[in-house]
């Protein structure tokens, strides 16, 4: 791995014509950026189809792709929770129950719609977070892929980090929101077809899934784990030990079931974004169904490979090696691209290569396109501007600042991605720190949409309580092995977690679960500000109901919810 | 918004499908290349692959616009 491996001209050009590409839908979308509502709402034209794959695709990120292959090493199929019970029955959710209120409500954010239905401060706390959070995880990204780069393909750092920025900045200054999304899409089928071969190539070189299996078990049994634990799901977590994971099923229920994936995939802007962006009501709500039935079985794509590889490395004779992070320890993050340079001849490598910088691609335009938005309603339009003494300013005006905003971000998206290469382990803590207000701002939106009395005090308090408990737990307890105080203990450390990962979900259930307790308590303590007539199309019980008896039966969202929760309990049920 | 998004992705795979294809087919002898992925010519396969994807969005692209325009 270290002295890196030669890429063709065919690779090359492979990369070139898919970067034409790229910037050409930009190019071509340019002449339809009119307003500030076309460049950062794509003007709400999206076929559902488009918005869905888009959808699914900008979480299909860099880390994302690093992450699931390298976890499918760790944890094996008990990865797929992140789909099957994780992103799943909260994408349903999202649309059956969110989605006519985030588009209904005409708000152009998730922060505006917090704005309409609570109040100024409320918004103001979300926006900021999020925008912060936003730059982070773009140069976290842009930082992991650069270094991926360097030490594999032997690429320059530095030249890698600002060309990729350089042409992501390209498209979405072209062409907004809309050529972010319709780059989505064909990333999603690069990323797709990318990465075919090597679940293919490693699967048939191990023998099938069958093949695989055996050879899983004396690797697995070593560890001290029962030798189905890798190609089962529910199986082993009637304990904590019993699995890689360390949680129990209740555990991985409550906090990645329901409190994390919720709280990524109902409130995150990044993603509410693409259904916000959807042609029509039945569009919007049909959006995340849609994505739903790829991402389904994205784990076949990365998870399964990662599986192999970890047979890979046990294996007497087969050539494949990770970089160790101490003796003993391999970097799993290198997973993906040890497969590639395994199975892949020049040409499909090339593809596969281009798969890579496509995911990425995805995610940090998401995070970009996303950031703008943002700060030019939410930040600019809110506060900045009103400073100027001129609040009236023309849609032409927020064309520009949205168009600013885009080159300032990918450039402090570059400032971040350096800090993280000096102080990874600062940068690391503070995306773990931002991570915190996804849990507390669910159950926030969530009693805000469904329970009329929540009020904008309850909101406010709710956030920061759910956020500063999420950091005390985070203070008070380590994960087992943890070297530094950025995983967490900076207070004294009362409890340690087997593994990180259950550490994680227990932080977000406590963080919910406080959120929403302070929320009301503080809601019936408070009056609510907003009449009945203020909040209609933002709650539940004030707004007409959803008909779709005009739309036709294969079509409607209830039919594809019902597809979509089927086909994951058969899947869940395939691999218990 | 404007543009069929279905056509650039036809056009771009129907391009990589068809280099790959000749790649693929001018390596065919190429054994040792071919030793990685199981003997498999997976460049080849890829490309072809790849090729009728692309084709059938092309096709889907251009039946939408029919339909538009009647």
């Amino acid at each position: 791995m270290e002295n890196g491996f030669i890429l063709s001209w065919i690779d090359y050009l492979i990369m070139i014509i898919y970067f034409v590409f790229v910037l050409g839908i930009g190019w071509a979308l340019k002449r339809y950026m009119k307003d500030a509502n076309a460049f950062l709402e794509a003007g709400r034209s999206m076929p559902a189809w488009v918005a869905g794959l888009a959808f699914i695709s900008t979480n299909l990120g860099a880390l994302e792709v690093m992450g699931m292959t390298g976890s499918g090493a760790k944890y094996g199929m008990l990865t797929t929770h992140f789909y099957w019970i994780g992103a799943i029955p909260a994408m349903v959710f999202l649309a059956l129950f969110m989605m006519p209120f985030y588009y209904g409500s005409k708000a152009r954010s998730v922060p505006e719609y917090l704005k309409l239905r609570f109040d100024e401060k409320t918004r103001g706390l979300n926006a900021i977070l999020f925008a912060v959070m936003t730059i982070l995880a773009s140069g976290i990204s842009m930082y992991a892929l650069a270094i991926l780069m360097e030490k594999v393909l032997g690429w320059n750092f530095h030249l890698s980090l600002v060309l990729s920025a350089a042409i992501v900045l390209g498209y979405t200054y072209l062409g907004g929101l809309s050529s972010a999304i319709y780059n989505e899409v064909l990333q999603f089928f690069i990323i797709v077809i990318g990465l075919l071969p090597i679940v293919l190539l490693s699967l048939q070189d191990l023998g099938g899934w069958a093949g695989m299996k055996e050879q899983l078990a004396p690797i697995v049994t070593a560890k001290g784990f029962a030798a189905d634990t890798w190609t089962t799901t529910w199986k082993y977590t009637g304990s904590a030990a019993a699995n890689p994971m360390g949680v129990e099923w209740y555990g991985i229920f409550a906090g990645l079931g329901f409190v994390l994936s919720f709280g990524y995939w109902c409130t995150n802007f990044l993603i509410v974004q693409r259904a916000m962006s959807a042609e029509s009501p039945t569009a919007a709500r049909n959006t995340p169904l849609i994505g739903a039935i790829p991402k389904m079985f994205i784990p076949f794509l990365i998870i399964v490979p990662g599986i192999a590889a970890l047979v890979l490395l046990n294996k007497q004779g087969s050539g494949f090696t990770l970089p160790e992070i101490s003796p003993g320890h391999y970097n799993y993050d290198y997973t993906i691209i040890a497969l590639l340079k395994q199975y892949l001849p020049a040409g499909v490598l090339g593809l596969g290569i281009t798969a890579l910088l496509a995911s990425f691609m995805s995610g940090m335009a998401g995070n970009v396109s996303a950031f703008n938005t943002v700060w030019t309603y939410d930040i600019y339009q809110s506060y900045i501007r009103p400073l100027t003494g001129n609040k009236e300013a023309d849609d032409k005006h927020y064309l520009f600042v949205g168009r600013m905003a885009t080159i300032f971000g990918v450039i402090v998206s570059i400032a971040a991605a350096y800090l993280a290469s000096l102080f990874g382990n600062i940068m690391d803590f503070l995306q773990t720190i931002f991570s915190m207000i996804n849990a507390p701002l669910f159950a926030v939106i969530f009693l805000g949409m469904f329970w009329k009395r929540t009020t904008g005090h309850g909101a406010f308090t709710g956030l920061l309580a759910g956020f500063f408990i999420a950091l005390l737990h985070h203070g008070l307890t380590v994960p087992a092995g943890a070297a530094t105080l950025v995983k967490g203990g900076w207070i004294c450390n009362l409890h340690t977690y087997p593994v990180e990962m259950a550490q994680n979900f227990w932080t977000a259930i406590f963080a919910w679960c406080t959120a929403t307790l302070v929320t009301v308590l503080i809601s019936l303590a408070t009056k609510q500000q907003k009449t009945d007539d203020d909040m209609k199309g933002l709650v539940y019980s004030l707004t007409p109901k959803f008909k779709e008896e005009h739309v036709a039966w294969y079509y409607r969202s209830s039919t594809l919810a019902t597809v979509v929760l089927a086909i994951a309990a058969i899947l869940s049920i395939l691999f218990w | 918004m404007g543009i069929d998004i279905k056509f650039p992705i036809g056009l771009m795979f129907t391009i990589i499908g068809l280099l790959l294809t000749c790649y693929g087919f001018l390596t065919n002898a190429n054994v040792a290349m071919y030793t990685k992925s199981l003997g498999t010519n997976v460049n080849l396969w890829s490309g072809i692959g790849m090729l009728v994807f692309g084709l059938i969005m092309l096709l889907f692209s251009l039946l939408g616009k029919k339909s538009k325009t009647t």
